[in-house]
C-alpha cells in the first residue's frame, strides 16, 4: 500500500474540525457525533470504522449535507471542502457540489437506484445536473463511466432498468454515477456489505483502481476490519459518536492504543482462528439426511399458464447431519443454501428424500409434521422482522409452548424465564417489546424462542450476518455453549467464510444448487480443492494490512442462471472422495 | 402479451356470466312484480296472466335465465317491458354521454386527488396536511347529491357560470364532472399521500439528492413516477364506485346517460334494462381494470404481464 505524500497543506481536500451533530428529541438535543476532526488528502483513503450507533454514517451524511433536517443537524464545528465551508452553505450551493465535487455510494445497491428509470437516464441526469451538456454528450460520458467501472456490455446497460441487474452490477452503476464527474471526495458508506464476498472483492479492487487513476480522496465507512486493512491508509475508530483512536492502518492493526480498538480487532472472525471443536463420537448418530434432494420452482407462461421453465434452486443434493454437530452450508446468493433449509423444515416442496431421525418428511401426516416442527427450529437473519412487534418478549418465547400445548401456563412462564436466563437476558425482558432491544439482544430472543421446544436441530440462516462483530462473536459463543450443554445439531447457513470456520464441524460449499466440495473443517479450509472454494477463500478480506494481497482473477461474466427450460437441467456434479471423507467435484 | 389479453378476456366473460346470474336471481326474488307495472292497477287477472305468459315470466327461473343467456350470446339484450325498444338501442344511445362524463370525472379526480396528495405529503404533519386530509375525509363521506346541489347552487344559480342541467356543450359537462371529481378525489389524495411518504423515504431519493438534483427534479422526476404506481391499480377499481355515483349525479344534472336510464328502469321494475345496464357496468369495470393493468408495465418496467 502506498503512503500518501503527507504534510503539504494544499493537499488537504476536506477538513473536518470539531464536528458536532445532534438529534432533536423530547429531552432536548442528543449528540450523535461529538468533536470529530480529520483532514482528508488528495488520493488518500480514510476509513471510519465502528459498530452500529458509532456515528460513522451520520458523519458521512453530514459531509454530504444530507442529514434528515430539521430532526438531525450539525450543531457545531466546521466542514471545509477546499476553501468552502459546507455547514453554513445554502441548499442551492450544496446541490451544485453534491455529485460533482463530493459524491457518495451507499450500502444497499438493491434500493439505491430508481426502479422505474433506466440506468442511462439516471446517469445522464446526474451528469447534466452539474454540466448542462447536450444529451448525446451526456450519454457518451455515461457510457465511459460504465466502461470505467468494468461493467460488461455497457451500451446495453444504459437501456436497462435496475431490476435487470445483479447487486454487484448495481453497485458498479452507483460507483459509475459517483465518479462520472470526477469528484474530489468519494464517500463510500459500507459499499460492499450487502454484496457477496467475491463481488465484494471485485468492487473493492475497482474502487482502489479508480482512486489510483483519478486521484480521488475516499472516505470509507465500514464495520469490517478486514475491509479496513485492505483498503485504508488511515483509520478513525469511532464509538457512540466519539473518536476512539486515529492511526495509520498498519499501526492500528499492529499496536492498537485503545482497549475498544483491541476488543474490536479481537472480535473479528479470522480464518484459521476458530476455536477447537469438541470431538464427535467415532460412529456418530445420523439425525438428518438429504438423499438426492432437488427443489425446483416453476416459471409459468403462455395462455394456459403452463410451466415453461424451472428455476433449479437445489439439484440432487445428498448430505447428512449427525447428532451434536454443526454442518455449514456456504455459498453466494442464489446458490440454494437457504432453499435447502426451507425444504428441510417443509416450507418449500422437494423431490427426493429428506429423513429426520429415520422418518421421511414425505411420509408424515399433518400430526407428524407438527411433531417434527418441535424438533426443527429456525433462527433467521433479521431478528426484527422475525419477531411480531405487537407481542411482548415473554409471549413470543412462550408461543411455541402454547402452540404445542406443553405444560401449564405457570410452567410455561417459568420456562421462559429459564430460557431468557440461558441466552443472557434478564427476566424483566418478558414484559417488554422487541423494539426496546438492540439487534444482538433481539437475536438472543429468537434463539430463546427456538430453544423453547428443545429442538434436535436448529437451522441458523445467516443468523449473525446482520450483527456487529463484537455482538456476532458473543452470539456465536452462545450457540457453541448451547450446543455443548444440550447436544443439539446446527445447520449453519452463511456466506461468511470466517464465521463458518469458527463454528463448523463439517462444511459443504454450494454453487448453483449443487454441492461442489464437502468435508471436515480442517479438510476444507486446510486443503481447499475446488476452484470455487479457493475463490471464496481468496476473496475474504483479511484483517492484516501487512499480508500481501493477491489480485482475484476476475470472472468473465456473471454467475450462470439457474433457470432451465423444461426437460433440461444443469450437468450433475459428481463428487469424488479424495481421502478421509473429503468430497470434491470432479 | 396477446395471450395475456386473451386470458383476461376469458376471465371477463366468466365474471359477466356470474354477474348476470346473480342479478337475474336477485330480480327474480324481488317482491315487486314487473307485470303489474306494465298492466296498470285496473287490469284484470286475465290480462295480467296473458302479459306474464307473453313475456315468458311464468316459466321457471332456470328456463328464463337460460333463454336470457341464449339471447345474450346472440347479442340480444332483450326489449324494455315498458318502452318496447331494444335495450341495446337504449344503452348505445346513452353510453357516449356516460363515457364522456366518466373520462372527464376521472380526469378531475386525478388532478384534484393527486395534487392534494402530493402537497399533503410534502407538508406532512403540518397544518396544511391536516386541513387537506380532513377535507379529503369530508369529500369521501359527503353524500353525492349534497355536493351536486351545493355546486349547482353556487356556480349555476348564484354565479350563473354554468347551465343548471342538460347535455350538449362543454359547460354542461363541467359541474357533473367536477362533482364526481371532488367526490372521488379524497381516495386518491389519501393513497397518493401515503404512497408519496413511502417513496420519499426510499433510498433512491437519497441517491437523487446525493447526485445534486434540485427538490423539484427529485419530486417530479423520481418521487411521483414511483408513488403513482398504486394509484393506477386504483383507477380500475374506482370505475366500479364511479358507476354507483353516476346514477345520482346524472339525475341531479339531467345528464342523459345510462345512470338515468337505470334509475328509471329500477323504479318501473323494467328487468331487461336493469340487466343490460348491470352487465354494461360490469363490463366497464372489467375493461377498466384490464386497461389499468396494461398501463402499469409502461410506467413500471418491473411488471411483466404473463
Amino acid at each position: 500500500m502506498t503512503q500518501p505524500a503527507l504534510s503539504a497543506a494544499d493537499d488537504v481536500v476536506l477538513r473536518v474540525q470539531d464536528l458536532q451533530v445532534s438529534a432533536r428529541s423530547d429531552q432536548g438535543l442528543i449528540p450523535l457525533v461529538e468533536g470529530l476532526s480529520f483532514d482528508l488528502r488528495r488520493g488518500e483513503t480514510l476509513a471510519i470504522a465502528g459498530e452500529s450507533g458509532s456515528g460513522k454514517s451520520i458523519t458521512s451524511l453530514a459531509v454530504m449535507g444530507l442529514l434528515p433536517a430539521p430532526a438531525v443537524r450539525v450543531t457545531g464545528g466546521s466542514i471545509r471542502l477546499g476553501g468552502t465551508e459546507l455547514t453554513r452553505l445554502p441548499e442551492k450551493k450544496l446541490q451544485s457540489l453534491r455529485g460533482a465535487r463530493i459524491s457518495m455510494i451507499f450500502q444497499e445497491p438493491m434500493t439505491a437506484l430508481n426502479p422505474v428509470m433506466s440506468i442511462g437516464r439516471q446517469l445522464t441526469e446526474a451528469i447534466r445536473a452539474h454540466d448542462p451538456v447536450p444529451m448525446r454528450e451526456a450519454r457518451a460520458r455515461a457510457l465511459a463511466a460504465l466502461q470505467a467501472v468494468r461493467l460488461s456490455q455497457p451500451e446495453r446497460r444504459l437501456e436497462q432498468f435496475p431490476h435487470e441487474l445483479s447487486g454487484g452490477m448495481r453497485q458498479r452503476v452507483m460507483i459509475a454515477m459517483a465518479i462520472a464527474l470526477r469528484p474530489d471526495v468519494l464517500i463510500a458508506d459500507e459499499p460492499t456489505t450487502a454484496l457477496d464476498v467475491t463481488v465484494q472483492r471485485e468492487v473493492l479492487d475497482l474502487i482502489r483502481d479508480l482512486q489510483r487513476d483519478l486521484g480521488t480522496a475516499v472516505i470509507l465507512i465500514t464495520h469490517d476490519m478486514g475491509v479496513v486493512a485492505e483498503m485504508a491508509d488511515r483509520v478513525i475508530v469511532m464509538k457512540k459518536g466519539r473518536v476512539v483512536e486515529t492511526a495509520l492502518t498498519p499501526e492500528l492493526f499492529e499496536a492498537p492504543r485503545e482497549a475498544y480498538t483491541r476488543e474490536l480487532l479481537a472480535a473479528v472472525p479470522r480464518i484459521g482462528g476458530g476455536p477447537a471443536r469438541p470431538d464427535l463420537p467415532a460412529t456418530p448418530e445420523r439425525l438428518v439426511s438429504f438423499q438426492d434432494v432437488s427443489v425446483r420452482f416453476p416459471i409459468r407462461a403462455g395462455l394456459l399458464g403452463r410451466v415453461a421453465a424451472r428455476v433449479h434452486a437445489v439439484e440432487h443434493v445428498s448430505v447428512e447431519i449427525f447428532k451434536g454437530e454443526t454442518l455449514s452450508l456456504v455459498g453466494e446468493s442464489g446458490c440454494g443454501k437457504s432453499t435447502m433449509a426451507r425444504a428441510l423444515v417443509g416450507l418449500v416442496p422437494h423431490e427426493g428424500r429428506i429423513e429426520v431421525a429415520g422418518t421421511a418428511l414425505s411420509e408424515l401426516d399433518s400430526t407428524g409434521r407438527k411433531a417434527l416442527r418441535r424438533d426443527l427450529q429456525i433462527v433467521f437473519q433479521d431478528p426484527m422482522a422475525a419477531l411480531d412487534a405487537r407481542m411482548t418478549v415473554g409471549e413470543l418465547i412462550r408461543e411455541p409452548l402454547v402452540i404445542h400445548g406443553i405444560g401449564t401456563p405457570d410452567a410455561q412462564r417459568a420456562r421462559v424465564r429459564d430460557l431468557l436466563d440461558r441466552v443472557g437476558l434478564p427476566a424483566s425482558a418478558m414484559g417488554r417489546y422487541p423494539h426496546q432491544f438492540s439487534g444482538g439482544q433481539r437475536q438472543r430472543i429468537c434463539i430463546a424462542r427456538a430453544l423453547a421446544l428443545k429442538p434436535k436441530l436448529i437451522v441458523c440462516d445467516e443468523s449473525v450476518a446482520a450483527l456487529d462483530v463484537s455482538i456476532q462473536a458473543r452470539v456465536l459463543d452462545l450457540l457453541r455453549d448451547l450446543q455443548r450443554e444440550m447436544g443439539m445439531s446446527f445447520l449453519f447457513i452463511s456466506h461468511d467464510m470466517a464465521v463458518v470456520e469458527n463454528v463448523s464441524d463439517r462444511v459443504a460449499v454450494m454453487y448453483l444448487g449443487q454441492i461442489v466440495e464437502m468435508g471436515s473443517r480442517a479438510q476444507l479450509f486446510g486443503n481447499p480443492q475446488h476452484p470455487y472454494t479457493q475463490r471464496l477463500l481468496a476473496a475474504v478480506p483479511v484483517p492484516d494490512p501487512r499480508r500481501p494481497r493477491e489480485a482475484l482473477a476476475r470472472l468473465a461474466g456473471e454467475i450462470p442462471s439457474p433457470v432451465w427450460p423444461l426437460g433440461q437441467g444443469p450437468d450433475r456434479v459428481q463428487l469424488q472422495d479424495i481421502g478421509g471423507g473429503h468430497l470434491v467435484a470432479r | 402479451m396477446a395471450a395475456y389479453i386473451l386470458r383476461r378476456l376469458v376471465t371477463a366473460a366468466l365474471i359477466l356470466l356470474g354477474v348476470s346470474f346473480i342479478t337475474f336471481v336477485l330480480l327474480y326474488v324481488l317482491p315487486a312484480d314487473p307485470v303489474r307495472q306494465i298492466a296498470g292497477r285496473s287490469a284484470t287477472p286475465e290480462t295480467v296472466e296473458s302479459i306474464r305468459r307473453q313475456l315468458g315470466l311464468d316459466q321457471p327461473l332456470v328456463v328464463q335465465y337460460g333463454n336470457y343467456l341464449w339471447n345474450l350470446l346472440q347479442g340480444d339484450l332483450g326489449r324494455s317491458y315498458l318502452q318496447k325498444t331494444e335495450v341495446a338501442t337504449l344503452i348505445t344511445a346513452r353510453l357516449p354521454a356516460t363515457l364522456l362524463l366518466m373520462v372527464a370525472a376521472i380526469f378531475c379526480e386525478l388532478v384534484i386527488g393527486l395534487t392534494l396528495g402530493v402537497i399533503a405529503a410534502l407538508y406532512r404533519g403540518r397544518a396544511l396536511d391536516n386541513v387537506l386530509m380532513l377535507s379529503s375525509f369530508v369529500t369521501v363521506s359527503a353524500p353525492q347529491f349534497v355536493v351536486a346541489l351545493l355546486l349547482l347552487y353556487v356556480f349555476s344559480v348564484q354565479l350563473g357560470w354554468f347551465p343548471i342541467g342538460g347535455y350538449g356543450t362543454f359547460s354542461h359537462l363541467v359541474l357533473p364532472a367536477v362533482t364526481l371529481g371532488i367526490l372521488g378525489s379524497g381516495w386518491y389524495a389519501r393513497i397518493m399521500r401515503s404512497s408519496m411518504l413511502d417513496v420519499l423515504r426510499a433510498d433512491f431519493i437519497r441517491t437523487a439528492r446525493a447526485k445534486g438534483l434540485g427538490r423539484g427534479r427529485i419530486i417530479l422526476g423520481h418521487a411521483i413516477p414511483n408513488a403513482i404506481l398504486p394509484v393506477i391499480a386504483m383507477i380500475g377499481i374506482d370505475i366500479g364506485m364511479f358507476m354507483s355515483g353516476i346514477v345520482v349525479v346524472e339525475s341531479v344534472f339531467g345528464w342523459p346517460g345510462i345512470g338515468q336510464l337505470a334509475w328509471q328502469a329500477i323504479q318501473r321494475v323494467d328487468i331487461p334494462i336493469i340487466m343490460g345496464v348491470t352487465l354494461i357496468s360490469a363490463l366497464a369495470i372489467v375493461i377498466g381494470n384490464l386497461i389499468a393493468d396494461l398501463i402499469s408495465p409502461l410506467i413500471d418496467p418491473r411488471i411483466k404481464l404473463h
